[in-house]
């Protein structure tokens, strides 16, 4: 909300008015955010009030010029050429004349233009830093000012609009009234509050009005001015005010409703009363009802909007916006005023289902002071009277009636106890009666001061002690508020799981992969992409409703689709050797979705509601997962570089597994969208926790990947936290070194063969060493040759070459049983 | 040869008197100075200390003598010979260090060649500040709390003491999951982890909560759909609004050094009450150190606590919740939000794998 410094201090009583910098900082310490301090830019200069004596149109232009004789002073007359055509002769105009300075810089001189000579310039109120209405220069309503009289003071050029954002909960700060009373708590000074003035009794009703639906509104306020005059301007003080708050003056009726609510915060909707057939009725729509709104928009109206309806049928969306069947227009004199308190809830929605946030609804969503409406309306109808030569009808229409807060009681030091701060004596309930609450302290039997609140209407907010305390605090200031650190407690650190998921990342990271964080939401198609087939747990997603991307709704089964994105982003951009990583949630739908339960607040739910809640939740374990393409070993002056292949991605598997301390097997597998013969399965003893590998090659052709790229993927959450508490015994005594190259068929695994030789060769086998694998004539057909190297040692002495020789023959004697291996001469 | 019983006098010997032995030593001397390399000395070494060398030779002639001759010769002898065997031992040592020198003189290469054959790995900062904020906060004797980013409303919103038509349900804010109506969302914010924390285990408690919340934002230089906060939550007897500005204050020293500090601004969040923004005093701001808006906190709102299962009456809270993104922008001086969540590695390599 933007408001003029000048209007802000109207009613505060201050030895000396604080600067506008004083008045934001004083908002912001207490809770009004400030987003702008707008000091209206300088004019210099003369600048003075001029009457339109005559228009000479000039034609001979491109566009319609104007040239003016301007009466700018007794006796002088001026003549100006001017672009604007939205003003006649007669009309008073702001003139700067030669030797002026406007906001820019920008100096009026006498000039020639358009083939005459300019004595000065007729300006906008956007030329004149008044807001950004560039439609057509400023006409001042008559009997403003006299030829010659000084507009800078006239205009009010000299004002600051401070621009605040007061929060949500805080509706009745979305005013100039609220606003000017939050200062005067900040600088304790006396306020007097246009809010709560005295209004005449009504001399009966003014038209029938109806609630049926009380929930929707709880107070329906009417009033009614006839015989104004609809050509009445709006005087140029309201004005002025209307455009430094950001809202454009239509007509004097719809200028008093906008400049009322500022004021005061109540919202109000001028009718023409001449258009409304019968009496008002308060209710919801009916399925299927339309209405056609102000801005000429025909909109299907929803059963949970609140609407008011005539005899003809509804007239206006309540709270949110009038109808086009009952708007003031140009002609209208017969005005009826309405003000109202309308469900925020209800308001909020509406605005959201119609799209359609107005000033009006802002307020009402907030909730507006309920006992405020008679004096708005009074307000309105006292300025339409003014200024439009209108009188009010002596009936006002009342139904319902203002919502009395409930009293809340609290220890008087509660403020203190929750501030950790020992405020003085007297502080608390006199905050407390400063924002407007009636305040009575008590003690009770056991001793203790209480203090009891009944917050006034416009603060809805107050429904609990802490409540209360916020306000003891906010106007005491934060800033006096100690830093204490609260005694430390005795903490566990890090779980190990958060320990070893750490470690995790860390490793890859160090072994040369860059961690990325790709978005979680994937496009389905790219399970195609994938190859994934029909059925593959992996499409079955959970959908968000509202995706930023159309297609990318699903969220993410699997992390590869997220990071293959990132690969082709970075092989866009140039790079073309990548080593990417991400730890990240995936979103598992259950086979069995359970539907959340209706759980209640206020209390804590049961155990078997918190139980039914978590079942409710997809599962969402933490995977790992990385991609390369390109060369994992750079070329260079060493050599050549090394393409990332299959064995890398395995690699990047089992590194994960080591870095969380279980050592993963690995199994040949054939799962999209792998390479059939390229693809691993990582497991636990039996149990499969991921799967690397090379990716399809129509995988790589469908998405554009390099040849060759490869991907692994494993559930974290699936590794177990195994005990690692290792206790190795260091033999000190020598080792003997043995190689062994064993002939299999070629489709016997290397890593079983290993296993085999391990557990065959015994207790004195140490280490077992792949070192060479070799196929050719010199095997035969369907056969490889498996070359390790094996380390034997004992614990207790220094192991005989014999004693290694039979072991090793056993290890080779196990492969031979199990694979038909046979040792290579 | 002299006979065996002759009383003469062994310098009388021609090969044992001193000026003999004196001219064999000089001669060594000579020949071992003259070897280049150590295969020369070798080459030369055994006319001067071999069976056949001079003063080996003229040891031979003591026999000869008479005994009261023989000590006296002897000793001439041994000093002739260890003053050869010096010389040569001089000699080799200084030729061996000459070769050890060459040899690693012709071994040099160019230390400056560079050995990126794997080039480096690196974390993402997100990952390593949120780790970084758990190292603090456990050092406080906090405990680091986890929950997942698909989130029921329940947790998200009605626990946290949001009423059902707060505006931040709306879609506008939220991701909100399918079926319509699921009662599902995608998390907000972090908070939802108070009240899973506080369901989950009696007070006290000191939880911090790094994690990955959503919210429908365009993403564009100051913005993202998906980012990162840290939540911040203290249950416990008799704590203040005092103790939420100390641990702030610890916090704000530990991440932007010792002369940092924070400010709170009354604010308004549906979960906290008495609500506050955190503003950082940020030493190292671009143009001079200033306050940077960082997050928001507050004291738990009684109905949250009353939503967990905790008497507010005998239990107070704190809770606050930061950024990652926005506190990695003004930390680091980033300009574009884009550049953390595009992946383009030559954004993250520079981090390596601490921020």
């Amino acid at each position: 909300m933007r408001i003029p410094v000048t209007w802000l201090v109207e009613n505060l009583e201050f030895a000396e008015t604080p600067t506008p910098e004083q008045l934001a900082e004083a908002f912001v310490r207490i809770g009004i955010e400030v987003e702008d301090v707008h000091e209206l830019d300088s004019v210099t200069g003369p600048l003075v009030a001029g009457r339109v004596v005559e228009i000479e149109e000039l034609t001979e232009f491109k566009k319609p010029i104007r040239y003016c004789q301007v009466e700018v002073g007794p006796d002088q007359v001026n003549g100006i050429v001017c672009g604007a055509s939205n003003f006649q002769e007669g009309d008073t105009v702001v003139v700067a004349l030669p030797g002026a300075v406007l906001p820019g810089g920008f100096t009026i001189s006498a000039r020639k233009t358009y083939g005459r000579t300019s004595n000065g310039m007729i300006c906008s109120a956007a030329e004149l830093g008044l807001g950004d209405d560039h439609s057509g220069i400023m006409v001042l309503p008559s009997g403003t000012a006299q030829p010659g009289d000084d507009a800078i003071e006239l205009l009010g050029l000299g004002d600051t609009v401070i621009e605040v954002a007061p929060t949500p909960d805080r509706g009745y700060a979305f005013s100039v009234r609220g606003l000017a009373r939050e200062i005067a708590c900040a600088f304790d000074v006396p306020y007097r509050d246009p809010g709560t003035a005295e209004v005449p009794e009504g001399e009966g009703e003014v038209l029938p009005v109806r609630i049926e639906d009380e929930g929707a509104c709880s107070r329906f306020v009417a009033r009614r001015v006839s015989g104004v005059d609809p050509t009445a301007p709006t005087p140029w003080w309201m004005r002025r005010r209307l455009m430094l708050a950001g809202i454009r003056s239509i007509s004097l009726p719809v200028d008093v409703t906008n400049y009322v609510m500022l004021e005061l915060g109540q919202p109000l909707h001028a009718f023409d009363a001449r258009s409304v057939k019968g009496g008002l009725v308060v209710r919801r729509a009916v399925a299927g009802e339309k209405l056609t709104t102000l801005d000429e928009q025909v909109r299907a109206l929803d059963p949970d909007d609140i609407v008011i309806a005539d005899d003809s049928g509804v007239v206006s969306l309540a709270g949110v916006m009038g109808g086009a069947s009952t708007e003031v227009s140009a002609t209208s004199s017969d005005i009826l005023l309405e003000a109202a308190n309308w469900d925020p809830a209800s308001i909020a929605r509406t605005v959201r289902r119609h799209k359609l946030p107005s000033e009006a609804a802002k307020r009402f969503e907030r909730t507006v002071d309920t006992a405020l409406a008679p004096v708005a309306l009074e307000r309105a109808a006292r300025l339409l009277d003014m200024f439009g030569d209108g009188s009010i009808k002596p009936g006002r229409t009342d139904v319902g009636g203002p919502t009395q807060p409930k009293p809340v009681s609290m220890p008087i030091n509660l403020p203190d106890r929750v501030a950790g701060v020992n405020y003085a004596r007297g502080v608390t309930a006199r905050r407390l009666g400063q924002i407007g609450c009636q305040v009575e302290v008590t003690t009770g039997d056991d001793g203790a001061t209480m203090v009891t609140a009944i917050p006034p209407t416009w603060r809805a907010d107050l429904t609990q002690p802490a409540d209360l305390v916020e306000e003891v605090l906010r106007l005491e200031g934060y800033d006096t508020i100690p830093s204490t650190l609260p005694p430390a407690p005795a903490g566990r650190g890090l779980t190990e799981q958060q320990r070893r998921r750490r470690t995790v990342s860390r490793a890859l990271a160090e072994s040369g992969f860059v961690e990325v964080k790709p978005f979680p939401f994937v496009a389905p198609a790219v399970f195609d992409a994938l190859g994934l087939p029909e059925g593959d747990v992996r499409r079955n997603t959970v959908s968000v409703l509202n995706p930023l991307e159309s297609d990318k709704h699903a969220l993410a089964t699997t992390l590869v689709p997220g990071l293959l994105e990132t690969v082709q982003r970075n092989l866009a951009r140039g790079q073309k050797d990548l080593a990417v990583y991400t730890i990240a949630q995936v979103t598992l739908p259950r086979t069995q979705q359970v539907p959340v339960p209706q759980v209640g607040v206020g209390e804590r739910p049961s155990d078997a509601q918190v139980a039914s809640l978590l079942a409710a939740l997809p599962q969402q374990p933490v995977h790992v997962a990385a991609v390369l393409t390109g060369n994992r070993e750079q070329a260079g002056w060493w050599g050549k570089g090394r393409q990332a292949d299959w064995a890398d991605a395995v690699q990047a598997a089992r590194l994960v597994g080591q870095a969380y301390g279980v050592e993963l097997t690995v199994v040949a597998s054939d799962l999209a969208p792998w390479h059939p013969g390229r693809c691993a399965e990582l497991r636990v003893g039996d149990w499969p926790v991921g799967h690397a590998g090379e990716l399809h090659p129509k995988v790589v052709e469908a998405l554009g990947l390099p040849k060759r790229t490869v991907a692994m993927e494993l559930d974290l959450d699936a590794l177990p936290l195994s005990d690692h508490r290792p206790a190795p015994v260091v033999s000190a005594y020598p080792p003997v070194l043995l190689d062994v190259a064993v002939v299999v068929p070629v489709e016997v695994p290397a890593g079983q063969v290993a296993r085999v030789l391990r557990t065959g060769g015994g207790a004195l086998l140490e280490d077992i060493r792949l070192f060479d694998v070799y196929t050719g004539d010199q095997v035969g057909e369907g056969k490889r040759s498996l070359a390790y190297s094996l380390r034997f040692r004992a614990p207790d002495r220094t192991l005989t070459v014999e004693e290694a020789t039979a072991a090793r023959d056993a290890a080779v004697a196990a492969a031979a049983e199990r694979f038909g291996a046979v040792l290579r001469g | 040869m002299s006979g065996a019983n002759d009383p003469y006098d062994p310098k009388q010997v021609a090969a044992l008197s001193p000026e003999a032995l004196d001219a064999a030593v000089e001669q060594a001397r000579e020949a071992f100075a003259k070897a280049a390399d150590l295969d020369e000395l070798a080459a030369v070494k055994p006319s001067h200390l071999g069976d056949r060398s001079p003063v080996l030779l003229a040891r031979r002639e003591i026999g000869a003598l008479p005994p009261a001759a023989k000590a006296e010769a002897g000793k001439r002898v041994n000093e002739a010979q260890n003053a050869v065997k010096a010389a040569f031992e001089e000699r080799r040592a200084r030729l061996q260090a000459e070769r050890d020198d060459r040899v690693l003189r012709e071994e040099t290469v160019d230390v400056t060649l560079p050995w990126d054959r794997v080039p480096r790995g690196a974390r993402h900062p997100i990952s390593t500040l949120a780790e970084r904020i758990a190292d603090v906060f456990v050092a406080m004797g906090y405990e680091v709390a986890e929950g997942p980013e698909l989130e029921t409303e329940w947790f998200n919103f009605d626990a946290l003491n949001f009423g059902k038509d707060h505006p931040a349900r709306t879609m506008q804010d939220t991701f909100y999951v399918g079926p319509a109506d699921s009662g599902l969302v995608l998390r907000t914010h972090t908070s939802p982890v108070q009240a899973r924390t506080l369901l989950d285990r009696e007070p006290p408690v000191y939880v911090v909560c790094p994690g990955r919340t959503f919210r429908t934002d365009e993403l564009d230089a100051t913005h993202t759909p998906v980012f990162h906060q840290v939540e911040g939550l203290a249950v416990d007897k008799g704590l203040t609004m005092a103790h939420l500005k100390g641990t702030l204050d610890a916090f704000a020293r530990a991440m932007f050094g010792e002369d940092s500090k924070t400010r709170l601004r009354p604010s308004f969040f549906p979960f906290t009450e008495p609500s506050a923004e955190v503003d950082v005093w940020f030493p190292e701001k671009k143009g001079g150190p200033g306050w940077v808006e960082w997050g928001g906190c507050g004291m738990v709102n009684p109905n949250v606590l009353r939503n967990c299962g905790v008497d507010p009456d005998v239990y107070s809270g704190f809770a606050f919740g930061m950024g990652l993104e926005r506190t990695l922008q003004f930390r680091n001086g980033l300009p574009d939000m884009r550049d953390m969540v595009e992946g383009d590695v030559r954004f993250t390599q520079p981090f390596g794998t601490e921020a």
